[in-house]
This record gives structure tokens, C-alpha cells and sequence, in this order.
């Protein structure tokens, strides 16, 4: 089934949590939407399920105007963050919950839901737990329980809110993959919501990026890491650096210090917001009146395949969020380099995203 | 094995179990062992004869019927009071959550004469009820009133807490899965409360069974009508006849013990089932 939602808003007292979402979730995708916590991924989500009621706007299941419809009425499936499993049922009961509200004339046989619920318990591969009760699982089964649970009723679109936040990172990483295969092979129209990047990235077929109740951008996961188009998106999708300044006939004006970068897209006065991630830092050693930034080494991480350098402002300039700097290089480079803390450097940038320095959309 | 040695924090199994049992048997056991001491100076037609006379057996008829009614009202009412004071924010809530209480603070005899003066038939809702041929004051209806007011607040305060941490995450979990409203209240919020509303009706049985104070003056006392156990167990102490007060003492207790029991094996199994007893 195709999801669309046209212009969303939604408020929660003076609180405006949605602020005109449109999104379009063509048939058969696993999408992801990412975002800080509070960015309103977690509303939207329940607003698609019926489980909130946006203030303005429309939800579109397969064409067909659902805003009104319940939740009920959706056939939507809902996995929930903390599972919302039902303590006084069996797991086997839990998932044959769906099947055994169903009115009278559209409810199955007890043989067929018997063997419809031992279906999904070999598709989550926890056959041998059906008599247990929730109480008795891990984390993992529960949410592998729970999501049985909501494809039981062979919903059109599956709904997961940050399906694996509440568990361990070891976990958390086989669930992701789990999911994705499981997506492989049902192609149910999928989406959900997590504050992650990495499991956004690793496990959706696209991802959209929000931020304070709007729509940052919407793209492969590719595309959003290489091209992110917003400062927020860069800033969200990994470390950075980050430069403030006017731009020059020759570079960034940051503080005092001239940062070497060529750009059309700006005009000299500009102000700009620079990012550039840790691996693409280059240091030069000494207080020399060479071009960078200058600044300190503060500490050298080591362990790691990529050594790691943070630095602090050693001029005039001083970076806001992240307030230090922090640079990625091989270990070969770092013993030429021949760093020691309390050194004083320049920096420089092999790549460096510029974008208006009016934006203020980072300051989350 | 029993007592199995253990390293704990907070040590001191030992001296709290001492406690408990000394403490118990001083404040419990030997106060109501004596009771079945004195009863046992009866001869035995003689106690057949006090526990089993008409009077008597109208008497347990009526305080454990009321009593059970009474819980059984107040499991519903108590519950949906819960639910609004849990579920909504409303101007007053505070205040209605205090009100909650209030059975457990007036002295019962307080109680007992405002529900007396409120329902008689010329009271404020009586001259009401009069015409239309309802009696409330002065015979059964009225016990029943006055079980229901005292019983209240032990429904209310053993469901809420239970409730407030039961989250709304259920309920839309049993909705995005097909089912009604009346579903997911049955078969998924009511089974979730039901050990708490189970032990909020067993203090409310028990406290009914119990309660003397403000039934006394509501109930009329009519004998073989409106007549409860505590009251015909004064009467009895009044006529200097202890043994004849213990006797029925004795059997008030035996059945309430029984009923409790039977209460707490319930709990047993609910509890079994959600699998916590494991």
C-alpha cells in the first residue's frame, strides 16, 4: 500500500510539533525517519497510524483520503518502543489477538489461527517460546514477539517507533539486520522512526531527514550522507567541524585566521557556516604564519584502524557546537606528524560544505 | 532449602522473622485464640443452638450478603472513579482525590447518622424516595448504603496506582490490531487490573463484614430484617452472655477467613498467569 501525507500540522498546546509535512512512501520501501528527539518523527508516525489526529492535512493510504479513518479502520500494523505486549497472554495468545477480535463471520477457524500463529513464530524464529509469557523474554524476543503480533492481522503498512531504542547495542545490531531481510522477503511497505543515523542508514531503502517539525531531506541513505543539502543534515549525520566566517578572495575569514577553500556559490562579505568532517582535517605543526586555523592538540586517541586528534582553538576563533576540533588520520600520518599534546597547529580542511551563515536550523 | 544462608545488603532475616511472629501473635493471634477459648466452654448443643437460632442466621444472611454486594458495587464504581482520576486532567481533580478518602477518616458513627438523616424518609433524598416506594433508612437497603460509602476509598486507592502505571500503549496496541472498544476494555485493561481490583474487593469485603459503627443507625434493627452479626454480638455482651457473643464471634471469623482464603488463592492464580510467579 502507498502512504502519502499532504501538508501535516499538529500542535500539542502552544507546542507545534509538525509544521507542514508532505512525504510521499511509495509501495514496497523500508523507510526511515530520522531526527533528534523531538523533531515530531515519533507524531507523524502516529498520525499515519490513526493513533493521533493531525490539526490540518491528509493522510492518503492507496490513494484514498484515511484522515478520519480509526485506527481501527487503517490496517496498519504498530510496533511500539517498548513493545506493549499484553502480561496476562502467552506469546501464542498475544500474537492470535488480532485474529480472535475479528467479528464473527470474518474470524478464522481455531486450526487455521493455530496455524497462522505458528507461522509467524517460525518467521521470527521463536517457535519454542509460544507458551511463555512476556514477562519471561529478553528484550529482543519481545520486540521480534511484538512485531509477529502486528503482521498477524496482515496489515497493508507496517508502523515500527524506534523499534529497537530500548535494547542493547549488540542486539539492537542483529535485530537491524533481522528486519531488513524480514523486509526482504514480505515487501510490506514499511516505515520507521529512529533518532540513530547509523541504523537509519544501514537498514532503510530511504531516508527522511527532520528536523523541528519539517522535512530536512528526503534520499537514499547515499545520498543523504554524501549530498547532505542542509547544514542540519551534515551536522546530524556525523562528526564535524565547524568554522564560522566571511568569505574572502582567497578563503574563509575565521577569526584572524584565513582558512584556504575556493567557492562560487558565496560572494566575498558573506557570512558563512563551514563543517568539515575529522577526516578530511589536515594538520600542520607549529605556530607558523601559514594558512589554517590555529590551534592546539588537547589529546591523542590512538586505539582504533584510524588514530584520532582533537584539538582545541588556539587564536581568536572559537567554534561553538562541537567547541572543539577533531581530526581523523591513519596511524602512518600521525607518527610523521610527530604530535604532542599542548603542541601548537594549524588546521586546514581537504573538504570543506559551506553553507549561509544566516542559517540558524543547526542550533537544535 | 528453606533457610538457606545468603549474603544480602540488609541483613537480619532472622530478627525480622521473630518480630513478625511475636508480633503478630501478640496483636492478632492471642486476641482472637481467646475468642475460641471462651467459645470453648460452651457445650456443644448449647453453641449449635446460639450460632444456628433463626435470629442469628438472618444476621449472617444479611452482614455477608450486604458485605459482598457492597464490594462487588464498589469494585465497579470504584474502578470507573480510578479511571477518571487517573485517565483525565479535570478542574477539581485534586480535590475529588481527597474527597476519596474521606471514609477512612470519619469517625463511623459521623457517617452512619448523616446517611441516616440523608435517606430517612423524611431526610433530604428520602422524601424523595418515599413516594416512590423506595425505603432505604431503617431496613436492609440502608446497611448496604452505608457498606458502599465506608468500602469506597479501598477499591479507588488499590486500582489507581496499578492503573497509572498501566500505559496507554496497550490499548492502542489491542486498537491497531482490529479490536473494539469494548475489547480492548475486556480483554486487555480489565485483565491487566484484575489482581488489584481483586485484593481492593477483598478490604472491602472485609472492612464491610466488620463495620458496625455506621450501619447501627441507618440499618433500623429490626430483627431477622435488618439486623447485622457485630450488632446481635453486642446485644448478646450487653446481656452479659460472653460465651453466647464468642460463639458467634467464632463463626463470623471462621467464615470471613474462609472468604479471604478464597480471595488470595484467586490472586495466587491470576498472578501465576501472567507469569509472574515464576
Amino acid at each position: 500500500m502507498s502512504i502519502a501525507v499532504h501538508n501535516i500540522h499538529k500542535s500539542f498546546g502552544a507546542i507545534k510539533v509538525l509544521n507542514g509535512v508532505s512525504l510521499d512512501f511509495p509501495k514496497g520501501e523500508l523507510v526511515a525517519l530520522l531526527g533528534p528527539s523531538g523533531c515530531g518523527k515519533t507524531t507523524l508516525l502516529r498520525i499515519i497510524a490513526g493513533l493521533e489526529r493531525a490539526d490540518e492535512g491528509q493522510i492518503i493510504l492507496s490513494g484514498t483520503d484515511a484522515s478520519d479513518k480509526d485506527v481501527r479502520e487503517r490496517h496498519v500494523g504498530f510496533v511500539f518502543q517498548h513493545y506493549a505486549l499484553f502480561r496476562h497472554m502467552t506469546v501464542f495468545e498475544n500474537i492470535a489477538f488480532g485474529l480472535r477480535v475479528r467479528p464473527r463471520s470474518e474470524r478464522p477457524s481455531e486450526k487455521e489461527i493455530t496455524d497462522r500463529v505458528l507461522k509467524l513464530l517460525d518467521l521470527v524464529q521463536l517457535g519454542w517460546i509460544k507458551n511463555r509469557y512476556p514477562a519471561q523474554l529478553s528484550g529482543g524476543q519481545r520486540q521480534r514477539i511484538a512485531l509477529a503480533r502486528a503482521l498477524a492481522v496482515e496489515p497493508q503498512v507496517l508502523l515500527l517507533d524506534e523499534p529497537f531504542g530500548a535494547l542493547d547495542a549488540k542486539v539492537r545490531k542483529e535485530l537491524r539486520r533481522w528486519l531488513r531481510r524480514l523486509h526482504d522477503e514480505l515487501h510490506i511497505s514499511s516505515i520507521f522512526v529512529t533518532h540513530d543515523q547509523e541504523e537509519a542508514l544501514e537498514v532503510a531503502d530511504r531516508v527522511v531527514l527532520m528536523n523541528r517539525g519539517t522535512i530536512e531531506q528526503v534520499g537514499s541513505p547515499r545520498q543523504i550522507y554524501r549530498e547532505p543539502s542542509t547544514a542540519f543534515a551534515y551536522s546530524f549525520l556525523g562528526s564535524v567541524n565547524e568554522f564560522r566566517g566571511k568569505i574572502e578572495a582567497q578563503g574563509v575569514r575565521v577569526g584572524t585566521d584565513l582558512l584556504p577553500h575556493v567557492t562560487t556559490a558565496f560572494r566575498a562579505g558573506d557570512d558563512v557556516l563551514g563543517y568539515a568532517r575529522p577526516y578530511d582535517i589536515e594538520i600542520t605543526p607549529g605556530d607558523t604564519n601559514a594558512p589554517g586555523v590555529a590551534a592546539k592538540v588537547n589529546r591523542i586517541l590512538e586505539a582504533g584502524v584510524m588514530a584520532r586528534v582533537e584539538l582545541v582553538a588556539n587564536g581568536p576563533y572559537r567554534p561553538a557546537k562541537p567547541d572543539y576540533f577533531e581530526a581523523e588520520l591513519t596511524a602512518a600520518d600521525l607518527a610523521d606528524l610527530k604530535l604532542t599534546v599542548g603542541q601548537a597547529v594549524r588546521i586546514t580542511t581537504r573538504r570543506l560544505q559551506l553553507y549561509s551563515g544566516v542559517d540558524r536550523s543547526v542550533e537544535v | 532449602m528453606l533457610f538457606a544462608k545468603s549474603h544480602r545488603v540488609l541483613p537480619g532475616f532472622g530478627l525480622s522473622l521473630g518480630f513478625t511472629l511475636t508480633y503478630l501473635a501478640l496483636i492478632v493471634l492471642v486476641p482472637l485464640s481467646s475468642v475460641f477459648i471462651k467459645t470453648s466452654g460452651m457445650d456443644f448443643a448449647r453453641f449449635v443452638d446460639v450460632v444456628t437460632s433463626p435470629r442469628v442466621v438472618a444476621s449472617y444472611k444479611l452482614t455477608f450478603g450486604a458485605s459482598l454486594i457492597a464490594a462487588l458495587i464498589n469494585s465497579v464504581f470504584g474502578l470507573i472513579l480510578a479511571w477518571a482520576l487517573v485517565r483525565y486532567t479535570f478542574p477539581g481533580r485534586k480535590l475529588i482525590d481527597a474527597l476519596v478518602d474521606l471514609p477512612f477518616a470519619l469517625p463511623t458513627a459521623v457517617a452512619g447518622i448523616s446517611l441516616t438523616a440523608l435517606y430517612a424518609p423524611n431526610g433530604w433524598l428520602g422524601q424523595f424516595l418515599e413516594p416512590l416506594g423506595i425505603k432505604i433508612a431503617f431496613g436492609p437497603a440502608g446497611v448496604l448504603v452505608a457498606l458502599i460509602f465506608i468500602g469506597l476509598p479501598f477499591v479507588v486507592r488499590t486500582v489507581q496506582p496499578v492503573l497509572e502505571d498501566l500505559d496507554v500503549e496497550f490499548e492502542e496496541a489491542a486498537a491497531s490490531l482490529g479490536a473494539s472498544r469494548f475489547q480492548t476494555l475486556m480483554r486487555v485493561t480489565i485483565p491487566a487490573l484484575f489482581p488489584a481490583l481483586l485484593t481492593g474487593f477483598s478490604l472491602a469485603f472485609a472492612r464491610a463484614v466488620g463495620e458496625y459503627g455506621s450501619v447501627i443507625f441507618i440499618a433500623g434493627n429490626l430483627p431477622m430484617v435488618s439486623e447485622i452479626t457485630p450488632l446481635l454480638i453486642i446485644t448478646r455482651l450487653e446481656e452479659f452472655d460472653y460465651q453466647g457473643a464468642t460463639a458467634i464471634a467464632s463463626v463470623m471469623l471462621i467464615f470471613s477467613f474462609v472468604l479471604l482464603l478464597i480471595v488470595n488463592g484467586l490472586q495466587a492464580w491470576t498472578s501465576r498467569r501472567s507469569g509472574k510467579g515464576e
